[in-house]
């Protein structure tokens, strides 16, 4: 759980890099983010992280299933009065809740853009590179969709608040001092993660669509 | 006061248990949380009932015998303390005090309160010890030793295996307690040579048991009694991880 973790938080600080692209004004983030898509679609280097990120998402998807399922069963019978929310974080009791929103909203991500980039057939663009460009401004002209996102990367950041600080954790970071600074660092990640994705659709609909 | 107690009545682990209700009067705030249950059953012995049964042995907190699920939290609502330090002034006249067994995959109901928690004690006997037989207490220079990492091995030894992390994990994992040991003794240079065997032994002793995963919610750290650090799991991981990557 926590390399296949820790290697999709790497993910999605480059993701979001490449993303935030899309803020440029209108005439430099067709170009720019229609090039950097065609840069990294062409990069076999590229092909082989992509299909190692498909592979971490289903292994941590899989792992995740099988110890929760195992969790279940070594948690014994219900008690009658249970108070034990108290006693810690809503996010360190719901990684598989969250997970599984952000799981859903990964394949409608993908089915919407990379599988529409990869297999589908799209406009190109004056400097003649696909325009995805469009497609995402496009997407993120309905409000539902943005509101769709903006729940998903909630969920993400809720996981991340946990995920990114107890990924250290079970890799065995024990120092106290490297402990609570990642600790820190991870809120800091979340934050910064969590608001530029959001920035993003939010920024779209409000700059193309109102 | 008055107390109006819902406790886990079970004849035996195979049996059904349920909540029973006692009103109890002429409780004192000066009563400890186990001396409340011992008057309680002196009550039900002369009605000709059957006493609640529960586990106890010092009562003075520091043996890890005594565990009960108090309103809904291991060992009750105050930090740092087991059941039979927690008194009857943290509860007020008129309460409804939910009182049941620590439960968990690797727990077992024996009756009513008591709980068979020996998983715990098969988990110190795959490694919770060292080999070596060494006699009495040597001059204290002859293993050199700073104060700083003599304080941190006895913080981790001060675990007194009540089963409280566990009772309290929504995973029903052992992590903390079999962290707590294996920290104890890496931590000092007597245990370092059996370290590898050790954390290995253990964690697998610990799994076969049926604990579950730590997934890191701390709230163990919360309810021991003693206060023991969830660092002592990054430990526990760090000497796993590394014995097993350094065969």
């Amino acid at each position: 759980m926590a390399l296949t973790g820790l290697f999709l938080c790497l993910f999605l600080v480059v993701h979001l890099a490449g993303n935030l692209q899309l803020l440029l004004p209108k005439e430099t983030a067709v170009i720019q983010f229609n090039l950097y898509s065609r840069i990294l679609s062409g990069n076999y280097f590229i092909k082989v992280i992509s299909w190692l990120l498909f592979l971490s998402i289903v292994l941590h998807s899989i792992y995740a299933l099988i110890i929760t399922i195992k969790n279940r069963k070594a948690s014994g019978s219900a008690y009658a009065y249970d108070r034990r929310k108290v006693v810690s974080s809503w996010s360190s009791r719901n990684m598989g809740l969250l997970g599984s929103i952000i799981l859903i909203f990964l394949v409608i991500h993908l089915k919407d853009f990379w599988y529409q980039y990869s297999f589908g057939t799209l406009p190109l663009d004056d400097e003649g590179n696909k325009d995805l460009f469009s497609i995402v401004v496009s997407a993120y002209g309905r409000l539902w969709y943005v509101i769709l996102n903006i729940v998903a990367f909630m969920a993400l950041g809720y996981h991340l608040l946990h995920g990114f600080y107890s990924a250290f954790k079970t890799l065995g970071v024990y120092p106290s001092k490297l402990s609570r600074g990642l600790y820190y660092l991870g809120i800091g990640f979340t934050l910064i993660i969590t608001t530029g994705f959001i920035i993003i659709p939010v920024f779209v609909y409000l700059n193309y669509h109102t | 006061m008055k107390l109006y107690l819902k406790i886990w009545r079970q004849l035996n682990p195979d049996a059904d248990g349920k909540l029973v209700d006692y009103e109890l009067n002429g409780v004192e705030e000066d009563m400890s949380f186990l001396e409340m249950l011992d008057y309680l059953n002196e009550k039900l012995i002369t009605k000709d009932e059957m006493p609640v049964e529960f586990d106890h042995d010092c009562r003075e907190g520091i043996c890890g015998t005594c565990g009960l699920f108090i309103n809904g939290r291991a060992h009750g609502p105050l930090a740092g303390t087991t059941t039979c330090q927690l008194h009857m002034r943290s509860f007020a006249d008129g309460d409804t005090i939910y009182i049941e067994p620590f439960r968990g995959g690797a727990f077992q109901v024996i009756r009513d309160l008591k709980v068979d928690r020996s998983s715990m004690d098969r988990i110190l006997q795959a490694g919770g010890f060292i080999s070596t037989s060494v006699g009495d207490a040597p001059e204290a220079n002859t293993t050199p030793i700073t104060h700083a990492e003599a304080e941190s091995a006895f913080d981790s030894a001060a675990c007194i295996g009540c089963g409280a992390c566990v009772a309290t994990c929504k995973n029903g994992s052992a992590a903390l307690f079999t962290a707590a040991k294996i920290a104890h003794l890496a931590k000092l240079p007597q245990g370092k040579p059996e370290a590898k065997q050790r954390v290995v032994n253990m964690v697998t002793q610990m799994d076969q048991e049926g604990f579950g995963h730590c997934s890191n919610t701390h709230a163990c750290q919360v309810e021991c009694p003693q206060e023991i650090s969830v660092a002592n799991i990054d430990r526990m991981n760090w000497e796993y991880n590394r014995a097993r990557l350094l065969k």
